[in-house]
C-alpha cells in the first residue's frame, strides 16, 4: 500500500522523510554520538586502507605520500616469508578451530546426558571458568608449566624417569601447545551455547522414545544432533569468516626465536613490521591481504550454507 | 537376554535400559570427571606453589600441598608499587570503559528497534559491516596518532568502545522482551523518546545492560594488546601489562641491583611467578560466582539471534 503510494508520488517519499525527521529527531539525536564513533573508530581507519597504495611518509602525511600501486602487495607476495607465513596462519587456524570446533559438541553432549543437578552444574560451573582467565596470565601458566626447569610437566617426567623437554623451544610442539591449551580455556563456554540448544528438546519426545527402548547412542543420533544441527552451522560459519584472524593475542605471547618458523603469523608480521619498524605502508597492505581472504572465505561459507542447509549469517 | 534385563530394569529404575546404556553412561562420567581434573589440577598446583618455598618449587617437590609455607611471593607483589598502580589502573580503565559503551550501545540499540524510524536499515548496513571488515591495525594506531591519544587513558577506553555484535544482541533484546504497546500508550500520554528510553526500556532491559557491562567489562580488564600498542607510559600500564612483564617477558619486580645472588633470584622468580597468576586470576575468580549466570544469558540470547 504505502509503496503504491510513493510510486505514484514521487515526492511523497521525500515528504516523509522530512516528516521523520520532525517526528523522530529525538531518535537521530540518540544516535549520534554512537554514529560519530562508528565512522571516526572504525570507518577512517577503513580509509587509511589507502595507505597500501601508497608509500607513507610521516612527514608528507597521508595524502601528500606518492602512489605506487600494488608494489606492496608485490613484494609481499614475493617474499620468501609470503608461503611460511600463510600456511602457519591457515595450519594454525584450521587445527584450532577443527579442535576448538568439535570438542564442545560432545562435551555439551555428554553434559546434556547427566541427570545428576549438582554434578551438571559443577562440571558446567568449573569448566567455563578458563574462559575468563586473560591471555597473559594463560601464557604465564603455560610457559610456566612447560619451564625446563621446576615446570610441572617436567616434574612429572622426571618422576616418571624420562628425560625432560624444553617444550617451547621446540616448534614441533607449538601447534599442539596452542591449540590445545585454547580447547582447555574456550570448551566450556563454547559448550553452552549447544547445551542451551539441547535444554529445548521437547522432554515428551525424549520420554517416549525411551518408552519405545531407544538406546541412548541412538537417541543421540536422532533427537540431540539434529536439534544442535543450525546451532552447529551458526558456529561453523563464524568460524570459518575468523580463520584468518586467529588469536594473534595469545601467539605473540608464546613466541621466541626458537619457535618463530611455525609461530609468526600474518597478524603477528603486521604488528612487527608496522609498529615496530614503522613501516606503515607495507604492512597496511598485508593487513587488507588478509582481511580480503577472510572477507571471501566468510561470504562463500555463508552462501554455501544457505544453500545447503538454509542457515546462513544474513 | 537384554530385553530381560530392560524388563527387570524399568522395575527398579525406568532410565536404565540395557548394558549398553550402563557402560555409555559410565563413559560419560568418566569423561567428564577427566574434564574437570583438568580444569582443576593447574590451578591447585599454582594455589600451592604459590605458598611454597622457592627450593621446593625448584626441586619439583610441589605437587598439590604447599610445601614449606611461606608468603614470600605475595609480599613482593604487595610491596611493588607498579603492580597497585597498574591495578587500580586496570580498575579505572574497566568501570570508565564500561560506562562508556554502554551508553554508546544503548543509544544505538534503542532506535534501531523503532520501526518508524526511516534511517533504521541505512544505521544497522553501516554497523553490520564494521563487523566483518575493519581497517587493520596499523591505519588504527594512525588514527589514534593524529587524534593525539597515544599515551592517554583515551587510547584504551574509546577505540574498542562499541561493539556491534554486542548493539545486535541488545536490540534483540530490547525489540523480543518489550511490549510494542507500552510505546503507543506512552506517546499518546506525550512521552517524550529520551523519556521513554531512560524511564521504561532501560529499567526493563536490565538483564541483557548487565549482561553487557560483564563483557564489556572482562574485555577491557583482559586486553593487553592495545595497550601494549597505545601506552608507552608506565604510569599509564593496565594490570595485564604488568602481568605480561612478570610472567611473559621475566622482567623481575625487584631492585635490579643485586646481581650478585642470581641463583637464589631464578629460582625466586618462579615463586613470584605462580603469585603473580593467582593474583592475575583472584579479580576474576572473586567474581565470578556471582557474574557466571549473567554470562550464560549472554550466550543464550546471542544463539536466540543466530
Amino acid at each position: 500500500m504505502a509503496r503504491n503510494k510513493a510510486i505514484e508520488k514521487p515526492n511523497a517519499a521525500k515528504a516523509k522523510r522530512k516528516w521523520d525527521f520532525s517526528r523522530n529527531w529525538q531518535l537521530y539525536i540518540m544516535v549520534t554520538p554512537p554514529m560519530i564513533f562508528l565512522l571516526v573508530f572504525c570507518y577512517i581507519p577503513m580509509g587509511g586502507i589507502v595507505l597500501a597504495f601508497k608509500d607513507y611518509s610521516i612527514r608528507k602525511g597521508i595524502l601528500a605520500s606518492p602512489w605506487v600501486g600494488f608494489e606492496h602487495f608485490e613484494n609481499f607476495l614475493s617474499s620468501p616469508l609470503f608461503g611460511t607465513l600463510l600456511s602457519n596462519t591457515l595450519i594454525l587456524s584450521i587445527y584450532t578451530f577443527i579442535v576448538n570446533f568439535i570438542v564442545p559438541i560432545f562435551l555439551a553432549l555428554f553434559i546434556n546426558e547427566l541427570a545428576q543437578p549438582i554434578f551438571k552444574k559443577a562440571v558446567q560451573m568449573i569448566t567455563f571458568f578458563p574462559y575468563l582467565i586473560s591471555v597473559v596470565v594463560i601464557s604465564g601458566m603455560i610457559l610456566q608449566f612447560l619451564n625446563l626447569n621446576g615446570g610441572l610437566v617436567n616434574n612429572i617426567i622426571r618422576l616418571f624417569g624420562g628425560t625432560p623437554v624444553d617444550f617451547m623451544a621446540k616448534p614441533e610442539y607449538f601447534r599442539h601447545i596452542y591449540v590445545w591449551t585454547d580447547v582447555w580455556q574456550r570448551a566450556g563456554y563454547s559448550a553452552v551455547i549447544y547445551i542451551a540448544a539441547l535444554a529445548g528438546i521437547d522432554p515428551q519426545l525424549s520420554e517416549s522414545a525411551i518408552l519405545d527402548g531407544v538406546t541412548r547412542l541412538k537417541r543421540i543420533r536422532y533427537i540431540d544432533l539434529p536439534t544442535v544441527a543450525p546451532t552447529v552451522t551458526i558456529m561453523l560459519l563464524m568460524g570459518i569468516g575468523g580463520i584468518m584472524s586467529i588469536g594473534y593475542e595469545k601467539t605473540y605471547l608464546l613466541q621466541n626465536n626458537l619457535n618463530l618458523s611455525v609461530s609468526e603469523l600474518i597478524s603477528t608480521y603486521i604488528y612487527k613490521r608496522g609498529l615496530l619498524n614503522f613501516e606503515f605502508s607495507y604492512s597496511t597492505a598485508i593487513g587488507l591481504f588478509n582481511s580480503v581472504i577472510n572477507l571471501v572465505l566468510l561470504i562463500s561459507a555463508n552462501a554455501i550454507s544457505k544453500r545447503v542447509s538454509e542457515t546462513s549469517l544474513w | 537376554m537384554a530385553k530381560n534385563k530392560a524388563a527387570e530394569g524399568q522395575v527398579t529404575s525406568r532410565w536404565y535400559k540395557s548394558v549398553s546404556d550402563y557402560i555409555y553412561m559410565a563413559v560419560i562420567y568418566i569423561v567428564l570427571i577427566l574434564a574437570l581434573l583438568l580444569v582443576l589440577i593447574p590451578f591447585i598446583f599454582i594455589l600451592a606453589s604459590s605458598f611454597s618455598s622457592a627450593e621446593a618449587i625448584s626441586a619439583g617437590k610441589v605437587l598439590f600441598w604447599p610445601v614449606g609455607f611461606n608468603v614470600e611471593g605475595y609480599k613482593m607483589i604487595l610491596e611493588t608499587s607498579s603492580v597497585w598502580r597498574s591495578f587500580l589502573m586496570s580498575l579505572f580503565y574497566m568501570v570508565a570503559g564500561t560506562l562508556i559503551s554502554l551508553v554508546l550501545t544503548i543509544l544505538l540499540a534503542y532506535p534501531l528497534t523503532r520501526k518508524d524510524f526511516k534511517a533504521n536499515s541505512f544505521i544497522t548496513v553501516l554497523m553490520i559491516i564494521t563487523m566483518f571488515f575493519s581497517g587493520g591495525m596499523i591505519p588504527s594506531y594512525l588514527l589514534i596518532d593524529r587524534l593525539n591519544m597515544l599515551d592517554t587513558v583515551w587510547a584504551i577506553l574509546l577505540p574498542t568502545a562499541l561493539s556491534a555484535y554486542n548493539v545486535v544482541l541488545v536490540r534483540t533484546y530490547m525489540s523480543s522482551n518489550i511490549p510494542k504497546d507500552l510505546y503507543e500508550c506512552a506517546s499518546l500520554d506525550g512521552c517524550s523518546d529520551f523519556r521513554y528510553l531512560v524511564s521504561i526500556v532501560i529499567p526493563l532491559s536490565k538483564t541483557i545492560i548487565a549482561v553487557m557491562a560483564l563483557l564489556y567489562g572482562v574485555g577491557i580488564w583482559n586486553n593487553y594488546f592495545n595497550a601494549m600498542m597505545y601506552i608507552r607510559d608506565r604510569n599509564l600500564y593496565p594490570f595485564q601489562l604488568v602481568l605480561r612483564d612478570v610472567l611473559v617477558l621475566n622482567m623481575g619486580m625487584g631492585n635490579p641491583s643485586d646481581i650478585a645472588e642470581q641463583q637464589e633470584r631464578l629460582m625466586f622468580s618462579y615463586l613470584l611467578k605462580y603469585s603473580t597468576i593467582v593474583v592475575g586470576c583472584l579479580p576474576v575468580m572473586i567474581a565470578y560466582p556471582f557474574v557466571q549466570k549473567y554470562f550464560v544469558k549472554g550466550i543464550m540470547i546471542g544463539a536466540l539471534k543466530g
